[in-house]
């Protein structure tokens, strides 16, 4: 993986797949702290105490495709590897919530990425999952909750691709947004 | 700057002329790779390639889906193409560059890109 983005587009998978209705995406980017933290909450199955202490093993995985798991591993050593740190907790029947924190500055961080193109595709391909998207970067904050863009849409699909198209683009205006007023302070 | 009350006229625009592509028999199906060893391969730029290419022909009887690992990690980004009719096509080591030959000579013109195909691969 080669932006944090990236991780994001992999970790969210397993909230899908643990058929979350609700998923929070959150990015919060503290330059004064020096910390880049990334939290994917979800309502989904969750996951029993002993698969908890498996999952961040690359040899556990849910899948019969393969043996190896290697997303929660990637995303983990991503973190450290900055002098960050990982945190994991899921209850059974309760949902999962993942919290990776990343040396803002440190020369191994990967960078965001785009992030726009990863939202969008998460939003789009599971359009029966809501998410909720948060990026602050310093006193800037994007919000995005799918709930509000469906309850607009009513009844028209996010897969119309006029619409696909509408949100790519304010997803990526938006965040570009947000580092442009970084700058001028 | 897009706004949500742009939405809001896209909404009231398209509601008129629902294209039902989901359920038809005449759809085209794409799936794209996306577990941890299609995303590190780069399948998010590809996924995007056919969202646009798709868009920008209006190309309505073709449905993007995605999906997990399908068991052959090195050739990833790995893309399954079904015409309505006819057997599934395996694309392997796909780009967005390679992405606009197959929407336009295998979507649009029917004439599978076989030196793309797991086939020519293995």
């Amino acid at each position: 993986m080669e932006e944090l983005s990236l991780h994001i587009l992999d970790i969210v998978q397993n909230s899908v797949a643990a058929k979350a209705e609700l998923i929070e995406v959150e990015i919060v980017e503290d330059i004064e702290a020096d910390t880049l933290t990334i939290t994917i909450t979800d309502n989904g199955c969750g996951m029993s105490e002993e698969m908890v202490k498996k999952v961040v093993d690359p040899f556990t995985t849910g899948r019969k495709t393969r043996r190896v798991g290697l997303g929660i591993p990637l995303f983990k050593l991503a973190a450290e590897l900055t002098g960050g740190d990982f945190e994991i907790e899921s209850e059974l029947g309760k949902g999962t919530r993942i919290l990776a924190r990343f040396g803002h500055s440190h020369i191994d961080r990967q960078p965001l990425g785009d992030i726009a193109s990863t939202m969008h595709q998460l939003i789009v391909m599971n359009e029966n999952t809501d998410f909720l998207y948060v990026h602050k970067v310093n006193g800037n904050e994007f919000k995005l909750d799918t709930r509000e863009v469906k309850e607009i849409l009513g009844g028209v699909s996010l897969a119309e691709y006029e619409v696909m198209v509408w949100l790519l683009e304010y997803l990526k205006e938006n965040e570009d947004s947000l580092y442009k007023t970084v700058g001028k302070e | 700057m897009k706004s949500l009350a742009e939405l809001q006229e896209i909404r009231n625009r398209t509601i008129g002329n629902l294209t039902m592509r989901k359920e038809e028999d005449d759809a085209v199906r794409v799936v794209v790779g996306m577990a941890t060893c299609g995303i590190a391969a780069g399948a998010r730029p590809v996924m995007s390639a056919f969202v646009e290419e798709i868009a920008k022909r209006n190309l309505a009887n073709v449905t993007v889906a995605q999906t997990g690992c399908i068991g052959v990690c090195r050739l990833e980004p790995i893309v399954e193409v079904t015409l309505p009719g006819q057997d599934k096509v395996t694309y392997v080591k796909m780009s967005p560059e390679k992405v606009a030959r197959v929407v336009a000579e295998h979507i649009v013109n029917k004439q599978v890109v076989t030196e793309y195909t797991i086939g020519a691969a293995e």
